[in-house]
């Protein structure tokens, strides 16, 4: 049925595609305020590439007059760097699985099964919608301590593993898949389980990936967590290491940078190739809260 | 267009399943509900619910960090608590912050949106460009920025012209804050109106257009009343974590509350009370109060949206 309104419109759109008055200013807006976005991100890579004198020269100045691997060099021969590296890559992807495992299980119990409580279970599971570690920090920190699980993995991964936003998003995916496309496998005689794995997982690819995606994003960039949980530079996580131990002997700011770079870039060049899949992701995320 | 073809299978046999299957679901769901959601309910009572009881136990106690010999103390937490003037002052920078933020970034985000939304080339670039900084880490974030805005060295008085104590005076500290969080966080709210706005049906606008609307008014009426929904959703969310601020504070004031406390959040006030003082039981009696905090806030957006609903029939 829309086929007519469609085809009326890509006609319409193709003559649009030259440059328009109205689509120059556009254009060259956008470039600007693009600008504006980078630079920054730019600035810092340049300053990773000065001299730690010429970084903190004043007046400054974008460009290095002296370009230099210096402190790229610095950074991987004192620092634990790669230990940091390593710490957060782990971290983000055991949570991630984590996240994943339970949040699906939990969201399709809570949708399509019936069991005693269920309703109050839910409604508990709502209020830690409001609980973060900046709401709890030290009641959480001493729960932790008291199951010695501080300076750990554990310690860091595991309160990181509830996520109530995660299981109503999957709650209300797995609401809107019809119920006859289980049922007709119930009458092969197929249980639960099988159901759930080879009929539930598969339809909902597109939303686990979304919920994989943003689990991975929020605990790789997490610090508030680790900054309580660690106090061991062996086993920070980037964010945690950089703004911990890098600013604490003095800030050299071309390291810092560099520093910052490492912990910043590898997210926006797996979203540079990614891009459709983070922006769906993001975005189906954020609008299951309505 | 995947359900279509299963359906036409089910369809002859459609009553026998209802039937049949109504009875299997309840007796396997009976059998396995619960252990589905087993998992996460273990994790979510362990780190979430055990240690809000936990906080409002601790709460009537003078415990310290260490956890021992916790003494009962009633309500004296949280009458200190409330007569604190460091708390309130800790409060209300919260609060000036989330006041400053979430006009400039809902504004922002729609602003971004309809521009990437509007210019027909090279959509992936502005995308890329506007949602990168919310891809970085929050203590990266605010080091870059704590550089840029450094008096002397730093690039951003020196791109404006200016001459401005960002980091070290007490009414330009908090502003600080405010546009590294713009920056930083847009992208985010961004997407949001950016999917809200590819949602809204082409065909509103070719009828508005064909009933002689021009751009102003197809805006007016078609997209702001389209992106309510939106951006109700953005204030709230914006709300919550405003009001949640701690990262890039203290990152960009080098771990200290600001020029003359100036940029002390409430969760900073509560970690410094439990991790620098000690004091366990107080700092659980802030945690609490700013637990109805927020649920205050949750729950009148959950009353918001409903009364606009029922309104709306």
């Amino acid at each position: 049925m829309s086929s007519t309104p469609m085809s009326t419109t890509r006609t319409r759109l193709r003559p649009r595609r030259s440059w328009t008055p109205g689509q120059i200013v556009l254009t060259l807006l956008g470039a600007a305020v693009s600008a504006v976005f980078v630079a920054p991100i730019a600035a810092a890579l340049l300053t990773s590439l000065k001299s730690e004198a010429e970084a903190a020269e004043i007046p400054p100045h974008w460009v290095p007059e002296v370009w230099t691997g210096q402190a790229w060099k610095a950074l991987f021969d004192t620092g634990n760097i790669t230990n940091w590296f390593v710490n957060s890559l782990v971290v983000s992807v055991c949570v991630t699985v984590v996240v994943l495992t339970v949040s699906a299980l939990a969201g399709y119990g809570f949708a399509r099964t019936e069991f005693k409580g269920k309703s109050v279970l839910m409604a508990v599971v709502m209020a830690g919608l409001m609980i973060s570690p900046a709401v709890l920090g030290v009641p959480l920190f001493t729960t932790v301590q008291q199951m010695g699980m501080v300076d750990t993995y554990w310690g860091m991964i595991l309160p990181q593993c509830a996520p109530a936003a995660m299981v109503f998003i999957l709650y209300k995916f797995f609401q809107g898949i019809p119920r006859e496309m289980e049922e007709a496998a119930f009458i092969d005689g197929a249980g639960r389980w099988r159901v759930f794995f080879t009929i539930i997982l598969p339809l909902s690819r597109p939303s686990l990936a979304a919920v994989g995606i943003f689990t991975f994003i929020s605990s790789w960039n997490n610090f508030l967590w680790p900054y309580m949980v660690t106090n061991n530079p062996d086993l920070m996580t980037m964010p945690n290491g950089i703004a911990t131990v890098m600013n604490s002997y003095g800030i050299q700011w071309a390291q810092l940078m560099a520093g910052g770079l490492m912990a910043g870039l590898p997210l926006i060049i797996v979203f540079v190739f990614f891009q459709r899949q983070i922006v769906a992701g993001v975005a189906h995320t954020g609008l299951a809260g309505q | 267009m995947t359900t279509t073809s299963p359906e036409t299978v089910v369809v002859p046999a459609r009553a026998r399943a209802a039937a049949a299957g109504a009875t299997v679901r309840r007796k396997q769901g009976f059998q396995h509900g619960g252990w589905f959601v087993a998992p996460f309910l273990a994790v979510f009572a362990l780190f979430v619910i055990w240690p809000l009881l936990r906080g409002l136990y601790l709460s009537f106690t003078d415990a310290n960090i260490s956890g021992e010999g916790a003494g009962f103390v009633g309500l004296d937490n949280y009458r200190e608590a409330l007569k604190d003037s460091a708390m309130w002052d800790a409060l209300g920078h919260s609060a000036y912050f989330t006041v400053l933020v979430v006009p400039c970034i809902t504004v922002l985000a729609f602003l971004l949106a309809m521009l990437a939304h509007h210019i027909e080339r090279a959509k992936w670039l502005w995308r890329l460009c506007f949602f990168a900084p919310f891809l970085l880490p929050s203590t990266v974030a605010a080091n870059m920025w704590q550089w840029l805005f450094t008096q002397g060295i730093g690039l951003f008085n020196q791109t404006l012209g200016l001459d401005t104590p960002w980091l070290t005076d007490k009414s330009y500290a908090m502003p600080a804050i405010v546009i590294q969080t713009l920056w930083w966080t847009v992208g985010f709210s961004f997407l949001l109106y950016l999917a809200a706005l590819q949602g809204i049906p082409g065909h509103l606008y070719e009828a508005a257009k064909l009933d002689g609307a021009n751009a102003w008014h197809r805006m007016i009426h078609i997209t702001l009343p389209m992106l309510r929904n939106i951006t109700g959703l953005v204030v709230a969310l914006q709300i919550l974590a405003s009001l949640q601020l701690f990262d890039q504070a203290v990152v960009m004031m080098d771990f200290s509350p600001g020029p003359e406390l100036s940029t002390r959040s409430f969760v900073q006030y509560t970690l410094e009370q439990g991790f620098t003082s000690y004091r366990v039981g107080y700092a659980s009696a802030m945690s609490i109060i700013f637990f109805v905090i927020i649920a205050v806030v949750a729950l009148a957006r959950m009353w918001l949206l409903r009364t606009r609903e029922e309104g709306a029939r």
